[in-house]
């Protein structure tokens, strides 16, 4: 893959990994379990949109070759995205789409946090802004975990499978250090090296009250989002939304 | 000589007054999904200035990804042009973030006329156990049913007296 300074996958990270969360939410549109969680899931994929867009609008500034936060989105190959993994798994079952949600929402609740108080002024706009939706984004999965953790035993069982399934992917959420550090130390992300211990708390809390079991601390392995390195379901995410503008690149809304 | 010359002019550039005009043109802009609120009372309009014998006006976007964000731009574009200003440029501003602690006295008063439960507290001061109250009957005693609404600013309530469903603008 292309790589770029330090601050520019900080941005690709984050807007990539809006973009395919809300691809994948995009999935269930007419198919979710009920009228009123359709309606929230798309709300959630529609912030998680005009997000991306604006990280990836900064990131293209970056780049700084003539593509925009469009061309980045609609042009670039798997091995160029820089999602976190998580965000790329199939939605399984209901289960598994709260649990996923549930694991995003913590993670970027904790980055959004620090992104806040950036010394980068466009950073902290953007985080200041998307901090405020992703409360309720978490608020609201936060409420499903407990509700189906500590709900009937078929739904605790079926949740606490959920979680387990995709906790793997978790270890993404510690950054390597090296990346983070100067970044830190500028003041362009403040407090980065303690938003997998702010991630960590949020979900011991919301999982203890849902009467879950906290999986072990997931250990890293060969696959990287931030690197390139992706599973083989981001190629079939991206077959599907690049198609069009691929196959009809003058296409206009 | 139409008036739209007129007022881009560098003579009056600087003319209050029109300014004063401009903030009243952008008052009957409505938001096209809730369109009993004009983007003044919605609080997306930051600031309206000359520069440069341009009429610039600043807008905030409601919510990062509001689809309804460039057809407002567009509107009030098209409003100002309308109303003789012939030179507009529209700015995109991200902070300070957009709250619902801008929404004016008469836009709530008329969300609520049009059955659109207005945000409930200070977004800068949060509470809990809001009593969100029914915008059809006035009753108290109202639940939740969805978090999100209709569009991106709404959650979805019901009345347990009357037993209407209806919209809550939220409080962010």
């Amino acid at each position: 893959m292309t790589r770029y300074d330090d601050l520019t996958e900080l941005l690709l990270q984050l807007g990539d990994s809006a973009m395919v969360q809300a691809q994948r939410l995009c999935e269930l549109v007419g198919g979710a379990p009920a009228l009123e969680e359709e309606v929230a899931l798309m709300n959630v994929g529609l912030d998680l949109v005009g997000q991306a867009r604006n990280w990836l609008e900064y990131a293209a500034e970056r780049i700084n070759d003539g593509r925009t936060a469009d061309d980045l989105v609609f042009l670039r190959d798997s091995s160029d995205y820089c999602n976190l993994l998580l965000v790329e798994l199939p939605n399984g079952d209901f289960g598994v789409t709260i649990a996923k949600q549930f694991l995003f929402d913590s993670w970027h609740y904790a980055m959004l946090q620090s992104l806040s108080g950036s010394s980068d002024e466009r950073i902290a706009a953007v985080a200041t802004k998307s901090f405020k939706e992703v409360t309720y984004h978490l608020r609201r999965s936060s409420e499903w975990v407990k509700r189906l953790g500590d709900g009937t035993d078929e739904s605790h069982q079926r949740m606490q499978a959920a979680i387990d399934q995709v906790w793997h992917y978790s270890f993404e959420f510690s950054m390597p250090t090296e990346h983070l550090a100067a970044l830190e130390a500028e003041g362009v992300f403040p407090a980065a090296s303690t938003v997998h211990e702010r991630w960590s708390e949020t979900v011991k809390a919301v999982l203890s009250e849902a009467t879950l079991t906290q999986p072990e601390a997931a250990a890293r392995n060969y696959l990287s989002g931030r690197e390139g390195l992706h599973t083989e379901s981001l190629g079939y995410i991206l077959a599907e939304m690049q198609f069009l503008p691929r196959a009809y690149p003058d296409a206009n809304w | 000589m139409p008036t739209g010359d007129l007022i881009a002019s560098d003579q009056t550039a600087a003319d209050p007054q029109a300014l004063k005009h401009a903030w009243q043109v952008l008052d009957e802009v409505m938001d096209p999904e809730v369109p009993v609120i004009s983007l003044t009372d919605l609080g997306i309009v930051r600031d309206v200035e000359w520069r440069g014998g341009q009429l610039c006006v600043v807008l905030t976007p409601t919510y990062s990804g509001c689809p309804a964000t460039e057809h407002i731009e567009q509107s009030a574009k098209n409003a100002l042009n309308e109303a003789g200003f012939t030179r507009v440029q529209i700015e995109q501003q991200l902070a300070p973030a957009w709250t619902t602690d801008w929404i004016s006295q008469r836009g709530r008063e008329r969300l609520k006329a049009y059955g659109i439960a207005p945000p409930v507290g200070s977004a800068a001061k949060p509470s809990f156990d809001k009593i969100i109250e029914c915008p059809l009957c006035g009753s108290s005693n109202t639940k939740e049913i969805t978090e999100f609404g209709s569009t991106a600013c709404k959650a979805l309530y019901q009345c347990n007296d009357c037993l209407e469903p209806f919209d809550y603008f939220k409080c962010i």
